[in-house]
């Protein structure tokens, strides 16, 4: 911009300065709302791995650009180093238990079928659509956010 | 998709606009009467009424406020902003005298933020622009809180339908 403001000077023709800052200030308000929409959108992505956990479901996959996922997959190993950091030898994971939980087992229902569900103490859980169990709810946790289980309050 | 953890840039506070904030930039678009103090040559394809080539030193035209704000230089060459009605002395005294009782979401949903923004342009009546709108601001202040923090399960939606944005933000986050 100072160049062409310069120019305009020079070459005698500073009544187009006025113009010249119009254009200018056009080309800065694109600018601006280009980048508020793609660092909004950065931070609803930073929000799914707290909402979704490490994996995206593809649904949401399909909506982001390669230099997004990127994005996102730094912004998964930051932050699993920075947990790792946490808590003495195996680190913590901060994205369970977001809420003070009120119990250590919860009553789950399983919405679709998921398979195989390995829980601790090396007990499977076949994970059919409808059934119920009573799980540690730590490990339902991503499950619940991604609706593979539903939480049961009787 | 409504995440927990999602936190979008706040508006600026005072004069000053936050870059990259949905709201500030919603707030810059409103727009303003204008007459331009110089002339615009080669612009004129953007006078809708006019044929002429350039726009004309004192044309009166709309214009939203970030251009207002990009033009606008304190020696006054360029552009003079009217003051929007609201924040005239008409109005002044109306919000002097009850603050609580005006629809503030109708008088232009952005009514603090717009009011902090008109600063820029240098009236003689800017120390009481400033001051009408923080009396506003704390006058309505109390209602306000009130209302949003015993809103648990009552329907206060005539309530926010008076409240301009800035209140309205502060009632979600309580």
């Amino acid at each position: 911009i100072s160049f062409c403001l310069n120019e305009a000077k020079t070459e005698g023709k500073s009544e187009l300065i006025p113009s010249i800052k119009f254009r200018h200030s056009c080309l800065l308000r694109n600018q601006r709302c280009i980048a508020a929409y793609l660092y909004d959108r950065l931070l609803r992505i930073r929000a799914l791995r707290w909402e979704y956990g490490s994996v995206l479901p593809t649904a949401i996959r399909f909506h982001m650009c390669a230099e997004e996922m990127e994005w996102f997959n730094q912004y998964k190993k930051s932050l699993a180093t920075y947990m790792r950091s946490l808590g003495g030898e195996e680190g913590l994971d901060i994205t369970q238990d977001m809420k003070p939980p009120k119990s250590l087992y919860i009553q789950v229902r399983c919405l679709k079928d998921h398979g195989e569900f390995e829980i601790d103490d090396g007990t499977v859980i076949l994970l059919k659509k409808n059934s119920q169990h009573f799980l540690p709810r730590w490990k339902c946790e991503q499950l619940i956010r991604q609706g593979v289980l539903e939480h049961v309050i009787s | 998709m409504d995440l927990q953890s999602y936190m979008a840039v706040p508006p600026g506070i005072g004069m000053e606009e936050n870059f990259f904030s949905l709201d500030d930039i919603l707030l810059s678009h409103e727009r303003l009467p204008c007459r331009t103090e110089s002339a615009f040559p080669r612009l004129g394809f953007l006078e809708k009424s006019s044929e002429t080539r350039d726009i004309p030193e004192g044309t009166k035209m709309e214009m939203p406020l970030w251009l207002a704000k990009g033009l606008y230089e304190r020696k006054r060459r360029v552009l003079s902003v009217e003051l929007p009605k609201v924040y005239r002395e008409g109005w002044r005294t109306v919000f002097g005298a009850d603050p609580i009782v005006v629809d503030l979401h109708k008088m232009g949903p952005y009514y603090y933020g717009l009011g902090s923004q008109m600063l820029h342009f240098d009236s003689p009546e800017n120390p009481e622009i400033a001051n009408t709108i923080l009396q506003t601001f704390i006058g309505r202040f109390r209602r306000t809180m009130d209302s949003s923090q015993n809103a648990y399960n009552e329907d206060t939606s005539a309530l926010v339908e008076r409240l301009d944005c800035l209140e309205r933000n502060r009632n979600i986050n309580n």
